[in-house]
């Protein structure tokens, strides 16, 4: 194994992800991660000299609508699908963590 | 030990479009909780968001003013993290390529000019709003999407006064070009502190705190003072400063600690592969640059220098630009500047405060104000007599209608003032000679009978000019 991740990483992105793991899981996916990324490191044998990075693979650019308002009403369709709603809220367990980093 | 401080300030910007940054959902306040928000908002399967052309011109508009070069090759980057506020779980920002950089503003402390570096600005979208209660908390995803500018400072900030005057001038600033409202207490302007301080001559910085719950220019200078006491007093005991996260607590002017950071934020940050790039062209640039509105910084040295107004004169009239504006068309309308300039800070503001409204929200209009201070300047009323007027404008009424309908022309006229004066003189002939025996008082007299025989509107300058040229014939 070429080693390009171990299983502690392959922990901490399942944690990133809100995923738990068995030690059994651990063992397999470490590995098949490994291959995964190993399959994208082909995309490093291709020659960039002199090509400037992008930040996108679609050829469109300024792509923007004018600042008008338009209500679509689908506040309850939304709420249908919460997991739970009260009073047009969406209802979840209580936030302990006040971060709201943004 | 001598220590030195450095400050550094995130400073959130809510943008006064009409429609979010993503999505047409309307961007107002009061409305039903989810009543603004649509799938793009929810970030629902096989959407795709669109940029608002307005949000970027906005972000163009607040560099122009805040000095900064605009990055005419931008995009948008995606910031992934749970949170019941985001239900796309990730924010849709700028980190690679943000709209602008290498800004500043200058601040005057006790007198003394600096310019304060500004690194970078970007636009980024807001998140939603939670309570709390017992055992749930409610999510509100008006918010959400809602346009944002986060404006970051160079680490020259190197004391909490600077801090506030800081804040103070990027407010006016882009309070000035109408992009926002910028008002802490709405929420429109939000402040992210983080402060260190440093032994004079070491060359790396401290250990640097943040602070949270700051809600006004006031509280973050007193939560940095408090801050930067308690981090040199861990310094000087020997201890060191960890990095945490503490909340100014409003009543005791302390920080508490609310957690301790452990190893840094992991949001893998990616192009966001939804919105095409942006190119911003020069010409885009200079239309919006050519529209944007004086600066307060060049309307206070206008005020000072070809109206004559003194530096505080100046400094409060460009609070908000509406009141500016309204300074500008009063004087406009012929109206004496420092009067015009009085009567803004001492009555309009006093009825502003009183009545907790904004000026653009009143009756108040420049053309009878200028009216009001016009009859007061050329003698038609007293400045006593004004206060009356003054009320009668709060409600719209037309100033030299209204001191005709109530009879409040002030007497000035010479040769109607003549006769009164003589009658007075004829009937009260002790006065006279009280007055040729040295006793002045005898004039205070002859006035107050004067008023009275004039229900008050004689002119007390023109009156006591006849008199006294009366008295001594």
């Amino acid at each position: 194994m070429a080693n390009r991740i171990n299983r502690e990483q392959v922990q901490h992105v399942a944690g990133l992800a809100k995923l738990e793991f068995t030690d059994a899981q651990l063992d397999a996916f470490t590995p098949q991660l490994d291959d995964i990324i190993g399959l994208f490191e082909t995309l490093s044998e291709v020659d960039t000299e002199g090509v400037e990075a992008t930040s996108s693979v679609s050829d469109q650019l300024n792509v923007m609508r004018e600042d008008v308002a338009d209500n679509w009403g689908q506040s309850q369709a939304l709420l249908k699908n919460a997991p739970d709603a009260a009073r047009g809220f969406i209802k979840v367990p209580a936030i302990i963590d006040e971060s709201e980093d943004n | 030990m001598n220590f030195e401080t450095t400050i550094g300030l995130e400073v959130h910007v809510e943008l006064k479009t009409h429609s979010k940054i993503f999505s047409p959902s309307p961007v107002e306040f009061g409305v039903d909780p989810n009543a603004n928000t649509n799938v793009i908002d929810w970030g629902y399967p096989g959407v795709l968001p669109t940029t608002n052309k307005g949000v970027v011109a906005d972000g163009i508009i607040a560099a122009l003013a805040l000095h900064a070069d605009v990055e005419q090759h931008t995009h948008f980057d995606r910031k992934n993290y749970f949170y019941p506020d985001n239900p796309k779980a990730y924010q849709i920002t700028q980190a690679d390529k943000p709209i602008a950089h290498d800004g500043w503003v200058e601040v005057d402390v006790d007198g003394v000019k600096k310019k304060i570096g500004i690194e970078e600005m970007h636009i980024e979208e807001d998140a939603g709003k939670n309570t709390h209660e017992r055992d749930y908390s409610y999510v509100d995803l008006n918010r959400q999407g809602t346009p944002l500018i986060e404006i970051v400072s160079k680490p020259d900030i190197a004391s909490p006064a600077e801090a506030y005057a800081y804040l103070e001038a990027l407010r006016q600033r882009i309070q000035f070009t109408g992009i926002s409202d910028v008002k802490m207490e709405e929420g429109s302007m939000r402040v992210d502190v983080n402060i260190s301080v440093r032994p004079v001559g070491q060359k790396k910085f401290g250990t640097k705190t943040e602070l949270k719950n700051l809600n006004s220019f006031n509280y973050v200078q007193r939560g940095l003072e408090y801050e930067e006491k308690r981090q040199q007093q861990v310094l000087m005991s020997g201890g060191s400063v960890r990095q945490e996260t503490r909340r100014f607590d409003e009543k005791t002017g302390e920080t508490i600690l609310m957690r301790v950071k452990e190893g840094s934020d992991d949001y893998r940050y990616f192009p966001e592969p939804d919105l095409p790039a942006l190119n911003i062209s020069d010409d885009w640039i200079k239309e919006l640059g050519d529209a944007m509105p004086e600066m307060p910084t060049k309307r206070r040295e206008r005020y000072v220098n070809d109206l004559g107004l003194t530096d505080y004169d100046a400094m409060v009239i460009t609070q908000t630009k509406e009141m500016s504006d309204f300074f500008d068309a009063t004087v406009a309308l012929k109206a004496d500047s420092k009067m015009a300039a009085n009567y803004l800070q001492g009555d309009v503001n006093a009825y502003l405060n009183d009545n907790h409204v904004d000026l653009q929200a009143t009756k108040l209009t420049p053309a009878n104000l200028a009216g009001m201070i016009n009859l007061v300047s050329d003698g038609t009323i007293s400045s006593k007599m004004a206060k009356k007027v003054f009320k009668a404008i709060t409600n719209g009424e037309e100033p030299k209608a209204y001191v005709e309908a109530h009879g409040l022309v002030q007497l000035s006229d010479p040769a109607k003032l003549q006769p009164i004066i003589d009658d007075v003189l004829q009937a009260n002939p002790q006065s006279i000679e009280d007055f040729n025996n040295g006793k002045k008082r005898a004039v205070g007299f002859l006035v107050g009978q004067i008023m009275k025989q004039t229900h008050g509107q004689a002119n007390p300058q023109v009156v006591n000019k006849l008199l006294m040229t009366a008295l001594k014939h």
